[in-house]
Formats: structure tokens, sequence, C-alpha cells
């Protein structure tokens, strides 16, 4: 079936823009049975309807936790010993959120894989009381709806949602290394068939209310309200309470039915889908797509087809307790660890440290139409901040303005906004080529060439025009900040804001600064990138900062490796195969050949021989010849239009050939090749946070993944060396060194931790 | 000592004439029947209406057709035919050809847009005599051929050869002759005014029943109005070749019961709007003669009413489309210090009973007054036994761009059958066009206008726009008697 898509975990978290499930501590109370108010749940009866509110105390959001869970149980017994309740509704009285998932740390705090499976197993029992409930069970969902919040929905009997933005429901545990474990695999593919119930599952993806209803996920629809006679929020909550009611009074006499008329697709799509030569067909079908696009580093993919497979085919009870067994196991795995570590990274990089600025940024001004440029004005204007984009040619405008305009066109067609919301959005844009208004920027990006001397030319023009409170904002990949804060007259106001490209698309925010950026300063800077939708890592000034370095890091040895004769597609596989979403070549191609040279050199030059390894005239000669990566149709591979298939550049080839490398056998077996660029990576990563550099290793590994697609099954660098073992990478690099020399010597916070198994970078 | 009361009012309050401003008066207003379109008037073109309307002005006025300076023709639906329709429907009424004319449009104010670009002009010295109104013609809308198909036959006209016209000819596809509908949507929100209302309604938790109460209670008010023949303001139209018309033919008194039937029009399965309590897609026209009061008394008129103020205001157009009037009405009160309790008639245009109880809900609410508004308190109820007594356009009918002219010439009717003082006339609107293709017994109506006239003198227009701006207009009308006791 074509719906069919597999899981494309780094993906997913590089454009997931909702949190996903929380992570919300919740104080262990002790449940006194008394009738009093309870705590995390209540209900009262309106007309025969119990109506059962939702709200935990502690938190923004609710979330799936045990004593939610007792309490709820408690309610359910109460109502159905009750005779006088012909129906019941589940409502939250949060705005934002119906249940958001499962408690995560109730997870975190199981010692074995037997206590994950005990609440997997309790969970499925009583969303099976629900599922057998004499009264019929309406869930009114306004906000997430989300994991168990999902399966706790679908296990009633029927289901109402709101077309608030808030709106979202989905299985996202694919997403932290888990599977749906509250019975979601079982009752998934009954409720929408299998292809809709494995897309929905191995991808986590958000759905939206609209799509819901269309693929039978709800029954029905509700409008979210404006201001009446009392707050939007309130009204809209309100109202749908007062829907569900009828709804579930309406069940309950029998004037509403869930049945529902199967149309001739559907009755075709069942038809075909009795047969267990297809169904045998599609699990094949599935497994392969999972297998192509994980290459088998992500178990949970596989553990919820596994799942699926063994419900449809050996019934719920086998299927059931697949669920629950396997769900015990995947959280036991140290994948499930590393994307849950970075599922919380993710959250703690999404706050601003530094306090409230003391004015906001209403108009912002970036200079350099540029893909960088422009990007960045697309984020800002996105969120109806006034910018303004300024280039020095009336071309480099045009193209910036039309990336904008085609940024949000793009969004249009996908109807995430419509052409109305596209045209206001644009209006926020002001294209020109002269600084006029800049008087009223409150900061400045520059995303000009990467030249010191471009760039102190472009601090002194902008400084003479913008007012005393302006910030100037830098965007560069490797230039360290203070050399080019050394042109202006206000150090203080000067900060790096290193964006990745595509801006719109990468999540990432590298903030630098330097120890004359004053706090002011980067609290804007990080309300900005925030406002922009970014994660933020602050980090300190240096040659490359955190990120630039580590990858320049690994890419003098993929270059080397190429050397040594690894063609280029083979070095995409090798970097593939540890789980980096695009390969070492490839992303050489997209950075552009002339970035990477250009970084290379900077960093060969400002940091030694430990940068040493390839030879940087690989690079420099390709530059030489025109072949600057993708954006020049050629780099490494051959870029075009209408191929799908990349072909080697054969000029590569010779080039390679003119400076090729005999290989040490000893270390250039496809894991040592594995290991030799993944330790370079990671041993960086380690000296940034002995240097001081990054301030700790959460924000070392959300900088890597997501700004570089550091393997997320791997949690990031230090994340890793956790999982993976110090001692055991010390000694692999000791063996490298021995052939390379210092590009392989470990650091010494790494030896540290090799010598003492107890220092963990993740508590 | 009724008269007494009015005497003293008149003195306290003064008059509401403004130094340096011409005091404009309306003169007489009149409309076609306003029918349910597909009926009667089915085979018609919008200025064939309009004509009608303005040729039933120049008689009932007997106004000297070389003494107009202006008129001014509101419409939404446009004919692309008579894209300036206030000339078509002119010339063809027998108005000079040395008058101009111009066409305005504003959703479901565009007469009342009509209206107050001609009191502009006659307080701008520009003209004295000054003709409005409005026409909507829903029996026949412009279908396009798609984007597309019109692409290629466009192409076509300039094609040179053979050739290129075969190749063009052969490029049209299935697709190419999917026809376009007028939008049912609003523009911006892509949310259909039905749609709008019902969650309004929802918002101000505006039940069923208050809804078809309030419908019905439009209908009654309406055969009551037409069987006593207040309804003064239509002349008969002839239907070329066909019968007379002379009354309106979507007054419909049923019952709670059969109303309570009907299922939701727009929000499925739950909402509260249905056919029965929204106004009904209508063809009519209607036209007012206003003049300087100068011009008037020199011509020997007794004018009907003064036309006084106006605002125009405007609000978010997803969540506050149809709240105008509650926004508008105290911005002109406050404006010619007057109070809610001053005001003898009110005339609000009535899109959806939903809309309307909502609007009054919202004038009823602190919550909304302070939040929403910005005021200290609310803005308080008009009486019910003051408002929309002759029916509106829930039972009358909603011609969109007829409906301001028809609102303002019943307050005047009103204040004087009723002896009041000052009128006040509220309307909104929205931006985009609204069409239905299936229209059982009524669909839907965009604007609403409310205004009161005092019962010698004032009166007060406020229309809102809900789009973009919403307008107060605040009148003041006279009598006849009281003007030649004034002159």
């Amino acid at each position: 079936m074509a719906g069919v898509r597999a899981v494309g975990i780094l993906s997913r978290f590089a454009t997931s823009k909702y949190s996903r499930l929380s992570g919300h501590g919740h104080r262990s109370l002790s449940m006194s049975s008394s009738l009093l108010a309870r705590t995390y749940a209540n209900y009262e009866i309106k007309d025969g309807v119990a109506v059962i509110r939702i709200n935990d105390p502690n938190s923004k959001v609710n979330t799936l936790s045990k004593p939610l869970q007792a309490e709820m149980t408690e309610i359910l017994e109460e109502i159905w010993g009750n005779s006088a309740v012909k129906g019941a509704v589940l409502i939250s009285s949060k705005p934002g959120s119906f249940i958001a998932g499962a408690d995560l740390n109730m997870i975190q705090a199981c010692k074995s894989a037997e206590e994950v499976t005990t609440l997997s197993q309790e969970g499925q029992k009583m969303f099976d009381k629900i599922e057998k409930s004499p009264i019929p069970i309406v869930a009114a969902i306004n906000g997430s709806c989300l994991g168990g919040g999902l399966e706790f929905a679908i296990a009633c009997q029927y289901r109402l949602a709101t077309k608030s933005k808030k709106t979202v429901l989905g299985t996202p545990e694919v997403m932290l290394g888990l599977l749906p474990g509250a019975g979601g695999t079982q009752r998934l593919p009954k409720m929408l068939g299998i292809p809709a119930a494995f897309d929905m599952m191995l991808t986590g993806r958000n759905i939206r209310p609209d799509k819901a209803k269309k693929m039978g996920l709800v029954h029905q629809l509700v409008d979210p309200l404006g201001p009446g006679l009392k707050s939007p929020e309130e009204a809209t909550i309100q109202y749908l309470e007062t829907v569900a009611i009828e709804a579930a009074k309406n069940l309950a006499n029998k004037k509403l039915s869930v049945k529902k008329e199967k149309g001739l697709v559907q009755k075709l799509q069942d038809m075909v889908m009795g047969l267990p030569f297809v169904r045998k067909q599609i699990y094949n079908m599935v497994t392969k797509k999972v297998m192509g696009q994980t290459k088998g580093l992500y178990p949970a993919p596989l553990k919820i087809i596994e799942c699926v497979q063994t419900g449809i085919e050996k019934g719920t009870t086998a299927g059931s307790l697949a669920e629950s067994v396997n769900f015990g196991n995947l959280a036991m795995t140290s994948e499930s660890l590393a994307l849950r570590g970075l599922y919380h990274g993710q959250v703690a990089c999404k706050k601003n440290n530094f306090g409230s600025p003391a004015r906001d940024v209403k108009n912002l001004a970036v200079l350099g139409a540029g893909l960088m440029g422009a990007g960045i004005a697309q984020v800002t204007v996105d969120k109806s901040v006034r910018t303004i984009l300024k280039d020095t040619t009336v071309e480099g405008l045009t193209r910036g303005q039309q990336q904008v305009y085609k940024g949000l066109n793009d969004k249009t067609k996908k109807k995430a906004i419509t052409s109305f919301q596209r045209d206001t959005t644009m209006s926020f844009l002001t294209g020109q080529l002269d600084y006029r208004g800049f008087d009223q920027a409150d900061m400045v990006i520059e995303a000009v060439f990467e030249d010191l001397n471009v760039k102190h030319k472009v601090i002194k023009e902008v400084e003479a025009v913008i007012p005393p409170h302006c910030i100037f904002a830098t965007n560069t990949s490797a230039l360290p900040i203070k050399e080019i804060a050394a042109a202006s007259k206000r150090p203080e106001k000067v900060i790096g804001m290193h964006y990745f490209s595509p801006v719109d698309k990468m999540q990432l925010l590298e903030i630098i600064t330097t120890d004359k950026t004053s706090k002011d300063t980067t609290a804007s800077a990080v309300a900005v990138g925030l406002k922009q939708g970014k994660i933020i890592i602050v980090v300190g000034d240096g040659p490359g900062f955190y990120t630039t370095r580590c990858l320049a890091a690994m890419l003098a040895e993929a270059v080397r490796v190429l050397q040594e004769g690894v063609g280029p597609k083979k070095l995409d596989a090798l970097t593939k195969g540890l789980g980096f979403p695009v390969g070492g070549a490839a992303l050489a191609d997209e950075v552009g050949i002339d970035v990477a040279a250009h970084v290379a050199e900077d960093l060969g030059k400002a940091l030694g021989s430990r940068f040493g390894g390839g030879n940087v005239e690989v690079l420099k000669t390709m530059v030489q010849k025109g072949y600057k990566g993708r954006k020049s149709g050629k780099g490494c591979y051959v870029y075009e239009k209408k191929s799908k298939d990349k072909k080697v550049n054969p000029g590569v080839e010779e080039i390679l050939k003119a400076y090729q490398l005999k290989p040490a056998p000893s270390v250039s077996g496809d894991e040592d090749v594995q290991y030799r660029l993944l330790s370079r990576f990671v041993n960086e990563s380690v000296l940034c946070l002995q240097e001081g550099i990054l301030p700790d290793p959460v924000q070392g590994d959300i900088g890597a993944v997501f700004g570089l697609g550091f393997p997320p099954c791997l949690g990031g660098p230090f994340r890793f060396v956790d999982s993976f073992g110090a001692d055991k990478l010390v000694q692999k690099m000791h063996r490298y060194e021995e052939v390379y020399g210092n590009q392989f010597s470990p650091c010494q916070l790494l030896l540290d931790h090799a010598k003492d198994s107890n220092k963990r970078f993740h508590k | 000592r009724f008269v007494f009361r009015m005497f003293v009012m008149t003195k306290t309050k003064k008059t509401l004439a403004k130094p340096n401003v011409k005091n404009i008066v309306l003169v007489d207003g009149v409309r076609t029947p306003f029918l349910l379109s597909g009926t009667s008037y089915s085979d018609l073109m919008p200025h064939d209406l309009g004509r009608g309307a303005l040729q039933g002005l120049l008689n009932r006025t007997g106004v000297p057709k070389e003494i107009v300076d202006h008129i001014i023709y509101g419409i939404v639906i446009q004919e692309v035919k008579t894209s300036n329709v206030a000339r078509e429907a002119a010339l063809g009424a027998g108005f000079s050809d040395k008058t101009p004319a111009h066409t305005v449009t504003m959703a479901c104010i565009s007469s009342n847009q009509a209206m107050t670009s001609a009191v502009g002009l006659i307080a701008a010295g520009q003209c004295d005599v000054v003709v409005a109104g409005g026409v909507e013609f829903m029996s026949d809308v412009p279908i396009r051929h798609s984007r597309k198909m019109r692409k290629t036959m466009l192409s076509l006209n300039k094609a040179k050869t053979l050739g290129q016209r075969l190749s063009l000819l052969g490029s049209i596809r299935m697709g190419h002759l999917m026809p376009e509908l007028p939008a049912v949507a609003e523009f911006s929100t892509a949310e259909s005014m039905g749609h709008s209302a019902d969650r309004l309604a929802a918002a101000f938790g505006v039940t069923r029943v208050e809804q078809d109460e309030y419908a019905l209670r439009s209908h009654r008010l309406a055969k009551k109005a037409q069987d006593e023949g207040l309804l003064s303001d239509i002349i008969s139209f002839q239907v070329p070749g066909k019968n007379i018309i002379s009354a309106d033919n979507g007054i419909r008194p049923t019952s709670m019961e059969q109303m309570g039937k009907l299922k939701p029009a727009f929000v499925k399965p739950h909402g509260t709007v249905t056919a029965a309590n929204s106004s009904f897609l209508t063809d009519g026209a209607s036209a007012v003669l206003i003049m300087s009061e100068e011009k008037a008394l020199a011509l020997g008129y007794k004018p009907k009413a003064y036309l006084r103020d106006f605002v125009y205001v405007s609000q978010d157009p997803k969540d506050q489309l149809l709240l105008g009037p509650t926004y508008a009405t105290p911005k002109v009160l406050e404006k010619s210090g007057l109070t809610m309790e001053d005001i003898d008639v009110f005339e609000f245009h009535e899109a959806f009973a939903g809309q309307i109880v909502a609007n009054l809900k919202a004038m009823d609410s602190d919550w909304f007054a302070q939040n929403c508004m910005g005021r200290k308190s609310k803005v308080g109820v008009p009486p019910m036994e003051k408002f929309n007594t002759w029916g509106g356009s829930l039972s009358l009918g909603h011609p969109f761009a007829a409906t301001g002219c028809r609102l303002v010439t019943t307050v005047a009717h009103r204040l004087q059958k009723e002896g009041g003082q000052y009128g006040v006339v509220a309307a909104c609107a929205a931006g985009g066009q609204v069409f239905l293709p299936k229209y059982t017994y009524a669909q839907l109506a965009r604007a609403d206008t409310e205004y009161s006239r005092g019962a010698t003198v004032q009166v007060f227009l406020v229309h809102s726009f809900g789009l973009f701006s919403v307008h107060v207009l605040c009148m003041k009308m006279t009598m006849c008697k009281s003007v030649q006791k004034h002159f």
C-alpha cells in the first residue's frame, strides 16, 4: 500500500515542532480513598452522563501517570456501579492538552524489562475494561492526544476532537525507541486498516483533526470558538463538553451509532486484507522499507511490525502479550535510552536560561539575501516579526525574496497555511539595497560572505546606522566571533548566531558568546532563536565553535578515507551504517566543498596537526575545478535535475587518484573505518567540553544530533561514550593513534572517563 | 403629555445638527418586493430589478430627473455584463443621461455604503440631490470557466495559425471543464458565513430553541406588518411579459415544532443554525432619495428624516465576523451624546437568528465589554418592543446590497408611525462572496444593519461591517410637520 511510510527517525526529530511525550514529573502522592475531590481526575453527573475531567495539578500537560490511572480506575468503578449513569465523557480541563502521553519518568524509574512489561499490562487491562464498558464512553479531545493518551481515547466507544491548532493525535512512541504499549498495536490496525496503522505507528507523525476524521481515528469534529461570554479557551472546552454529553446520550439511547457504512474502496481494501498472502506481502514490504531506512539500527519499528502481525495472525491475546513484552524490552535498549535522552535534551534546549531580555526584538534586519540570509528572514517573518532583508545587488535580493516566498508557498500547497496567511506573512518582509529603516532595528543578523575583511566592513557600515541598543549577530560557521567583534565599537552587543542550512528545516541554532558579550545580548539572541522555533545551544567562542569543529575533524578523516581508496559511495554507506542520515561525501557536497576547504584550512591553522588526516589540497583542487558541491552541480557526485541516481563525479576520482594514500590494513576494515570517523568526532566533542566551549554534555548531544545529524540512535557523542564505554573507545583510538598519530590521541577528559567506569556524562 | 415630553427632549438634546455641516435628509425610500431567489424574478438581470426600484422612486417622489446630481448603487455579486450596474439601471429607469452614476460594493452593507457616500457628497457641497440604492439578484450568479480553460480560450484568441489553434484545443482536458462557482467561504478565513454564525452562537451559548424562537418572531411580526399594510416602502414591479408583483414572498410564520425538525445546515451534526433560522437567498432592489435640507424644502418636499451620523468599525474576520452591531452601536450613541434609552426604534439586519441573539447577549455581557471591547461595562440591550417590530431580513428577505436602504426607510416609517424621535440602524457584513448552490427554504444572509430614528426628529443609522469596517450612520430624520414648524 502506497500510504505506508516507514520510520525516518532523524527527519522526524528534525522536523518535529511540537513537544512529544511529556516527561514532567509528578509527585507520588499517597492516595486516600476518601470521597473528597481527587487530585488528577474528577467527575460530575450531568443529565445522566458522567463527565470525567482530567487535570494534572503539577504540570502544564496531562500525562498518564500511576496516580492518574489509579484515580481513573476508582472513578470508572463508581460510574459503572451507578445505574443512573447512562454514559460518560472523558475530557481535559487543560486548554492545550488532552493527555500528552505516558509519564516517561514512570518508565525511567523501572529497573528491569519485566517491571516495564507489568506497567504495559496494567495499561492494557484498564483500556480493555474501558473498551468493554457497559455504557458508552466518549473521549472529548482538545489539545495533544498522544501516545498513551491516544491509546486511552481509542479504547473509548466514541471520539470527538476540536479543530483547534493545538489538537494533534499520534503515536510518537517510535521516536523514543518504544512502541504503543497499552493496546495501540492491537487496536489501531483494526480501526484504521493495516497500512494506515503502520504509517501512523512507524512514523510517529502528528495527525491533525481533519486528517484524523478522514482516516476514521475520530468520529466527529468540533470547531474552536472565539470569545463570547468567556475566553475562547474556556468557551471551546465547554462547547466540546456540551457536544460530547449530547453524543453520549445519543449513543446510550441508540440515536447515534458508531458503525459507519463502509465505502466501496474500504470494502475492497478489507477484502484484499482478508487474504493471508496479501498481508504477508505487506509485512515483508514494510519490514524491508524499515530496514532500508533504519539500516537495522532502530529496534522499535521492527517490534511494532511484529506486534501487529502477532495480533492479526494469532489473535489479540497473543498480540497483547507480544506488545507488553516487547515494550518492556525496548524500554531497556540503549537506543530508547538515547532517544529519550534527546527528547529531554530538546525540551531543555527550548528554554531561555539567560532571563528575559531588556527589550523585545520587534524589528530585525538580515544582511545578505543568500541561502542563509533568506532562510533566516523566512523563519522570522513566519512569526510576524518585521524583517528587512538587505542585499547589495538586485539579483541577489530577488533570489532571496523568491526563496522566502517559495518556502511559504510550499506550506500553502501542503495546506499548512492559507494563501491569505502566506500573503500576510510576506507583508512582514521588506527587501532593500540600502540601510533605510536600520535606525529602527533591534537586531541585525549578518549572513554575508565568510571573509573576515568583508565582515569587518559590514560591521562598521551597520554600526553607523543602527540605534545604540541594537544587537549585531553574525552568522558564521567558523570565523571566531571575537575576531569579527574586533572591528566593533561595542563588542558587548556582538554575538554569533550559527544557523544551519536549510534554515527553515534545520532545528538547531548554535549561539556563540565571546567573553565580552553581555548577558542581555545573549538573552535577546536566545529569545529570537526560540521565537524562530529553534532548539538552541549556547557555546563559547573558538575556531569552529562546537559543531563546525567536530564536523571538521570527522571530514578530515573522511577525506583520508577517500584518499585511501574507499569510494564516495562506500564512504556514504559506511557513515549511514552508523546511523548518520547523510553520508560523509554527500554531506560535504551539501555543505559545499569550498566551505569545507575553507574551514579545514582555517581550523588546521588554528588547531594544528590534530586536524590533519586528509590532505586539504584534495578539497582545494576540487574547488579549483569547480566541484563545489550540490550548488555548483558537481562535487563528489554529479547532480542532475532529473536523475534520481547519484553518479560519482569522475573528475573527483582522478583527483583522489593523484592524492592516493596507501591504506594501513590493520585499521582499514569497514568497522575500523567507521570507528575512525566516529571517534574523531566524539573526541573533539569531549575536548570541547573539557575546554569549556561546551557548557554541558546535554547541549553537546543536542548540537551534534540536530545540527550535524549525529546518529540519533546513539543519542549524541556523550551518550555514546556512556553507553559504548569510554574505555573501549579509548582502546580503539590507541590502535588508530599508533598508525596515524595525534589525530587519534584521546583527550584528557575521555581518558579520565576510561579510567573510572563510574564517571558518566549523563547521570 | 407625550408631546410635551418629546418637546423637552428635543430641547435638552437640542438638535444633532453639527455646526458648519449641512443638514441632510431622507426624502423617501422604496423597494421592490423581496422574493425568494429562483421564483418570479428568475429570468431577469440585476439591472432590471434596479431599474424597477429607481423608476418606483421617480414615480413616488416625482423628483424632476434633471435635478438629480448623482446616482450611487450597491451590488455584491456582480453580473459581468453590467459591471457599473448603477448606470445601466439609471438609464433604463429614465433618469437623465447627464447624471453620473457609480457602483459601490461592501458586502451586505453595500447600499449603506451608497447612502453614506451620498451623505458625504452632499456634506462636501458637491451635490444637493443624490439617489442611492442597491440590488441583489441571486437567481443567477456568474459561474465561470476554470482558470485553465479561460487561459486556453484567451490564448486561442491570439493564436494565428490553424495548427496553433488545434494544438490549443487539443490541450483541453476533462479538468478544464470543471466550472468555478462563486466562493462559499470567506476569502481570508476559508470559513462560510453560516459556519461562522454557528460558532458565534455557540460562543455565546445561544441555543437552537432561542434561535428558532427569534426567527419565528421575525416571521410573525413581518406577517403582521404585511397584513396591516405597514410595508409601504414596497412599490409594485411588473415582471416583463408576466404578472405584477406587489408583496414579499418569503414571509412564512410556521411553528416551533416544524422548525425544530430541520437538520443543521452548516455544522453537522451538532450545529444549531438551520435553513429556518437563517435569512434566505433573495432577489430584490431598493432606492432612496437623499437631499440637503435646504434643497428639499426649496423643492417643496416634506422629508421623512434627517440622516445624522454614521460609524464604520471592523474586527477580526474569524471570530467576530458578525458582531459588528455590538461594537458600532455604542460608538455612534456616544458620538451623538445619546444613550440606549433615548432610542425609540432599532432596526438590526438579521443575517441569522443566532447572530442577532449572540449580539444581544454580547451587548448584555460585562465580560465581553471588558475583554473584547475595552469598555468598563456592558453596552446594554435594546428593548425588544422597539426592536425590528415589522420583521427583518430573516422573514422579509435579504438581497445583500438592497437591505441597507430597506432598513433606513423602515426606521423612518416606524418613527412616523410610532411617534418616536431617534432611531438606530446597525448591520454587519463580511468580505467574501457567499453562494449556496442548494437553497431550499432559507439559507443565509450576510449583513445586519440597525438604526433608529427619532419620532419627529432624529435617527441614527448604525451599520457594522464585520470584516473590514463597520459603520454607524447617525441620522436625523424629520417628519414633515416638524419641518414646517421649524421653518
